[in-house]
């Protein structure tokens, strides 16, 4: 997860995380994490990784900061599958949620 | 490699393909392109599949109708893959016979996926293959911070790679290395993007990893 700059908005948090700034603090699906000090202009992206328990990466000589995935527990923190979306050969985007209703293998390989 | 299962199992059961390639697509378009799938075949150059907890290639996710996994991941051979059988030629090198007969030693077994997949399709949730929710959390690994900020320093390394930035690129895929050792995906991909030269970069090869760390280790035995 990439992003351009030590603070962004709300949106591009949400955009890029699927964690969203609330009254409740930052949320996702049904989950939410106490967060205060952020408005929908500006999230400090190291105050929004410590509340999510994300690790913080900075390439200062790029002006880069990658935020990793909550860690702590298990890979899966429950069974229900995430909506990843990625793109095809084309660029097109696919999401996971549309799988719904059809039973699925996901089938991680490379060409190396 | 997955479309004859594909064309077998569909509709009762999609696959979708998911490539880790930090080149991106170029690197996939020719193995998927002669494969000519009819199920997504999607490219994942970040690696995001390592949130689940995907470590090595190939690996398969389980995933039913609602959405929830009944199987997390696990080696995943449609078939019985050519390694195991390839004969060492009588002009092979010591470490080209060396590779052949640890690749032959690599734990597959491609029949007893496949048989347990037609299980789950034919039986749907009474299929014994099918596991709780508490038991797929069980059985996820761990993630602990280290691991966690190796995927950030891999996703980095990606951006860096595709914008040009080869030294910084290789710097991060370094540290995703080294923060989560037990990766393979992290390891041979950054080895593919270095080429012949990525003993020299990264100091150490497949061959000598997979040494210490134990042909048995590569592929986990399937747990059924």
């Amino acid at each position: 997860m990439i992003f351009h700059a030590a603070r962004v908005s709300a949106a591009e948090l949400e955009r890029v995380t699927g964690w969203a700034l609330k009254p409740e603090g930052l949320c996702r699906d049904e989950r939410c994490v106490p967060f205060t000090g952020g408005s929908d202009d500006a999230i400090g992206l190291a105050d929004a990784a410590r509340a999510l328990g994300m690790p913080l990466v900075e390439e200062s000589r790029a002006g880069l900061w990658a935020l990793g995935p909550r860690s702590g527990g298990k890979a899966l923190e429950t069974a229900t599958l995430p909506d990843i979306t990625l793109p095809d050969l084309d660029g097109g985007l696919f999401r996971f949620a549309s799988l719904r209703g059809r039973k699925t293998l996901i089938v991680a390989w490379a060409s190396w | 490699m997955w479309q004859e299962l594909r064309t077998e199992l569909y509709p009762r059961l999609e696959i979708v393909t998911v490539a880790l390639e930090a080149r991106g697509s170029s690197a996939a378009r020719p193995w998927i392109e002669k494969a000519n799938p009819a199920h997504p075949a999607l490219i994942d150059g970040a690696h995001v599949l390592a949130a689940l907890g995907v470590i090595n290639v190939p690996t398969g996710i389980w995933v039913d109708e609602a959405g929830t996994i009944v199987r997390p991941p696990e080696t995943a051979y449609p078939r019985q893959p050519a390694f195991k059988d390839r004969v060492v030629p009588a002009e092979a090198t010591p470490l080209q016979r060396e590779a052949i007969e640890l690749t032959r030693r690599l734990n597959v077994d491609a029949d007893r996926y496949v048989a347990a997949l037609r299980d789950w399709v034919e039986r749907g949730v009474a299929s014994r293959y099918v596991l709780s929710p508490d038991e797929v959390v069980r059985r996820s690994r761990p993630r602990p911070l280290a691991e966690a900020t190796a995927a950030a320093h891999f996703a980095l390394a990606q951006h860096l790679h595709g914008a040009g930035e080869a030294a910084l690129a290789t710097k991060h895929f370094k540290e995703a290395q080294r923060l989560h050792p037990t990766s393979w995906t992290y390891r041979r991909d950054a080895w593919a993007i270095a080429g012949p030269d990525h003993p020299a970069i990264y100091g150490t090869t497949w061959l000598d990893d997979v040494k210490r760390e134990g042909v048995e280790n590569y592929y986990p035995r399937l747990e059924l």
